[in-house]
């Protein structure tokens, strides 16, 4: 999988690795409270991965966050950066080497969006020519256009392009690791979705490691590799896999906290590509019937499907297609619902319900069946954990 | 220089209309050369003053910001010195400093201490706290954040602050002959019942007020210019 970090394009900046991190018992005490707002956290997050912490309010996810940077200082415990204790470096400098996003953006309003995602280069006091270019850089990573955006001032945006502002000023300096305080949390539904996934794109390409904090039990199961589930008091209930939080919550709060429709979120964490595929019997007009009855047999699937020349298909063959020698242009049905690769299971029950099938056809992007899904493949990928099924999408054999 | 008893010295000259004291533009012309000299000791008391006055305001302000147990004590003590009446101020200090300049000074940056105080302080308050929080987050220093984030933002409410503070003075400084200081207001009083004397004196006075007010909204508004950025179409 690293493998991939060498086809990156070439910045003008050096692309260092990803940081672990490492809570050890980090305890904040806030003076005049019993409670601690943070209790004895303790968890690890590998290089690369986001790890979300999520809970409801008041259950020190963001305190905890903070004392990351040391935004908020510990009490007690440490928190380990590459194995390194973050007290041991001076605030300012540590915050320069940890990307910072919150919800509420931040953007310096008197600045323009160049000079806003130039900061921290500055504060490093990188030379002009390389702020400049690593800004356009920037901006571009976030699909913002540099000729359009570069001289405007914050309030000249929208909510969705501050929020990318925001996040193309955190990875200015290409920290090794993220802080994101409720990130996409002001925007309105679709475009945080569009955010969610630009981000998700982008972290394949950036791999830094996140810390991502929410209270919302969705977006942490989409973006985390890693979820700790936080309750009142700042104890730690359960720090887990996505897909491992779903099948196996550990005690009421994390069972209630990830809903009674867990089972069906999981649907959300796969896509159709991540699953094992029936071989769909691909037909051609014209082809011998007998190899196509051939094909039938070898396949969980009733009818053949029709295809083009590009494996693009035409519908579903009815019987009398092949009663010739050769195959009829002969259909039962459209080829509906018709699935794509990238698909979550979630959406692709959905279309499967919508259109009363038990199983459809899978195109790749181009348009090109590579299988079938049903439910009852669906109906296993439920009973499985979704960590033992092999990614990739050519795991339909 | 003028004195209170000057009138004699002014309407010397006996042409009809000085007589009758109506307005006079002929008189003016010819009389204009008195007026010029009051005038720019008036805009040196006036810029002195608010210059002072902004240099201590603003580093008590800067204090007070990060020492907030400060705010009370400043600005009950620079709220005592406002409300003492300027020509009293001039009296009172008169066995002090003497007749002079400096007397007229000390009563004027102390009136503006206050109204630059508060603005200041407004404009550093009213900084969003999601900015101040980003700004440390990223890893500016205190210092840093003050100077590149925290006083550009407040500039808005500083300007205005001394756009009151110039135009305060200007009216203030028309006491300043009572220490001895000069000024348009000794050419006022030293006729005030003469109409075409209390015009030009005034006037200038005024015109005075209005000028400095728009240098200061012109700078205001070169160093703010994100003010008027308008929403994306």
């Amino acid at each position: 999988m690293n493998i991939s970090d060498s086809a990156q394009p070439p910045g003008p900046s050096p692309r260092p690795a990803a940081a672990t991190l490492e809570f050890r018992e980090a305890t904040k005490r806030y003076p005049g409270q019993d409670a601690p707002a943070v209790d004895a956290l303790s968890l690890e997050v590998p290089a690369g991965e986001i790890c979300v912490l999520v809970g409801p309010s008041g259950c020190g996810k963001t305190t905890a966050m903070r004392m990351v940077n040391r935004m908020t200082e510990i009490t007690s415990g440490d928190i380990l950066l590459d194995d390194r204790s973050v007290r041991d470096r001076p605030p300012a400098e540590l915050r320069r080497e940890i990307g910072y996003a919150i919800q509420q953006i931040g953007l310096f309003p008197h600045l323009s969006v160049a000079a806003n995602v130039a900061t921290v280069p500055r504060l490093l006091g990188w030379d002009r020519e390389r702020i400049r270019a690593r800004v356009d850089e920037l901006l571009e990573l976030v699909s913002l256009d540099p000729h359009e955006t570069r001289d405007r001032y914050p309030a000249q945006l929208s909510g969705g392009q501050r929020q990318r502002v925001g996040v193309a000023r955190a990875l200015a300096v290409d920290p090794p690791l993220m802080l994101m305080d409720e990130p996409f949390g002001a925007i309105d539904p679709i475009n945080r979705e569009r955010l969610q996934n630009e981000f998700l794109r982008l972290q394949r390409e950036i791999r830094k490691t996140v810390v991502f904090v929410t209270h919302d039990i969705d977006e942490a199961i989409k973006m985390g590799d890693r979820i700790a589930v936080m309750q009142k008091g700042g104890k730690l209930a359960q720090y887990a896999p996505p897909a491992e939080l779903l099948m196996y919550p550990q005690g009421r709060f994390v069972e209630d906290f990830v809903g009674a429709d867990r089972a069906l979120k999981r649907l959300a964490l796969q896509r159709v590509r991540d699953v094992d595929l029936w071989k769909a019997p691909l037909v051609r007009v014209g082809e011998p019937t007998a190899e196509a009855r051939a094909k039938l047999a070898d396949s969980e699937v009733r009818y053949p499907l029709l295809v083009d020349g590009d494996r693009r298909p035409l519908g579903w063959l009815s019987e009398k297609g092949l009663l010739g020698e050769r195959v009829e242009h002969q259909l039962r049905s459209e080829a509906k619902p018709l699935l794509e690769l990238e698909d979550v299971l979630r959406d692709a029950l959905s279309d499967l319900l919508q259109e009363e099938a038990q199983y459809g056809a899978v195109v790749d992007h181009r348009g090109a069946v590579v299988g079938v899904l049903s439910i009852e493949i669906l109906s296993h990928a439920l009973r499985t954990d979704p960590d033992e099924v092999p990614h990739g999408a050519d795991a339909a054999t | 220089m003028s004195s209170l008893f000057a009138q004699l010295e002014i309407r010397e000259r006996t042409d009809s209309c000085v007589s009758d004291n109506g307005f006079c533009p002929d008189w003016i012309v010819d009389n204009f050369d008195r007026y010029v000299d009051p005038f720019f000791e008036h805009v040196y008391l006036t810029v002195v003053a608010v210059a002072i006055g902004f240099a201590i305001s603003f580093t008590l302000a800067l204090i007070a910001y990060r020492r907030r147990r400060l705010i009370n004590p400043v600005t009950q003590v620079t709220g005592i010195l406002y409300t003492v009446p300027s020509v009293a101020a001039f009296f009172l200090l008169l066995p002090l400093t003497g007749r002079g300049t400096t007397t007229a000074l000390i009563a004027l940056v102390a009136y503006v201490l206050l109204i630059i105080f508060r603005n200041v302080l407004t404009g550093l308050d009213n900084v969003p706290d999601e900015t101040k929080d980003a700004g440390r987050g990223m890893g500016l220093t205190d210092r840093q954040l003050l100077w590149r984030v925290e006083v550009p933002l407040a500039l808005p409410e500083i300007m205005a602050g001394l756009r009151i503070a110039v135009t305060t003075t200007v009216g203030l400084a028309t006491l300043a002959f009572f220490a001895g200081a000069g000024g348009l207001g000794g050419q006022i009083f030293a006729d005030i019942n003469f109409k075409s004397n209390v015009v030009v004196a005034g006037g200038l006075a005024v015109l005075l007020a209005g000028v400095l007010d728009g240098l200061i909204l012109l700078a205001q508004r070169a160093v703010t210019p994100w003010t008027r950025a308008v929403a994306a179409r």
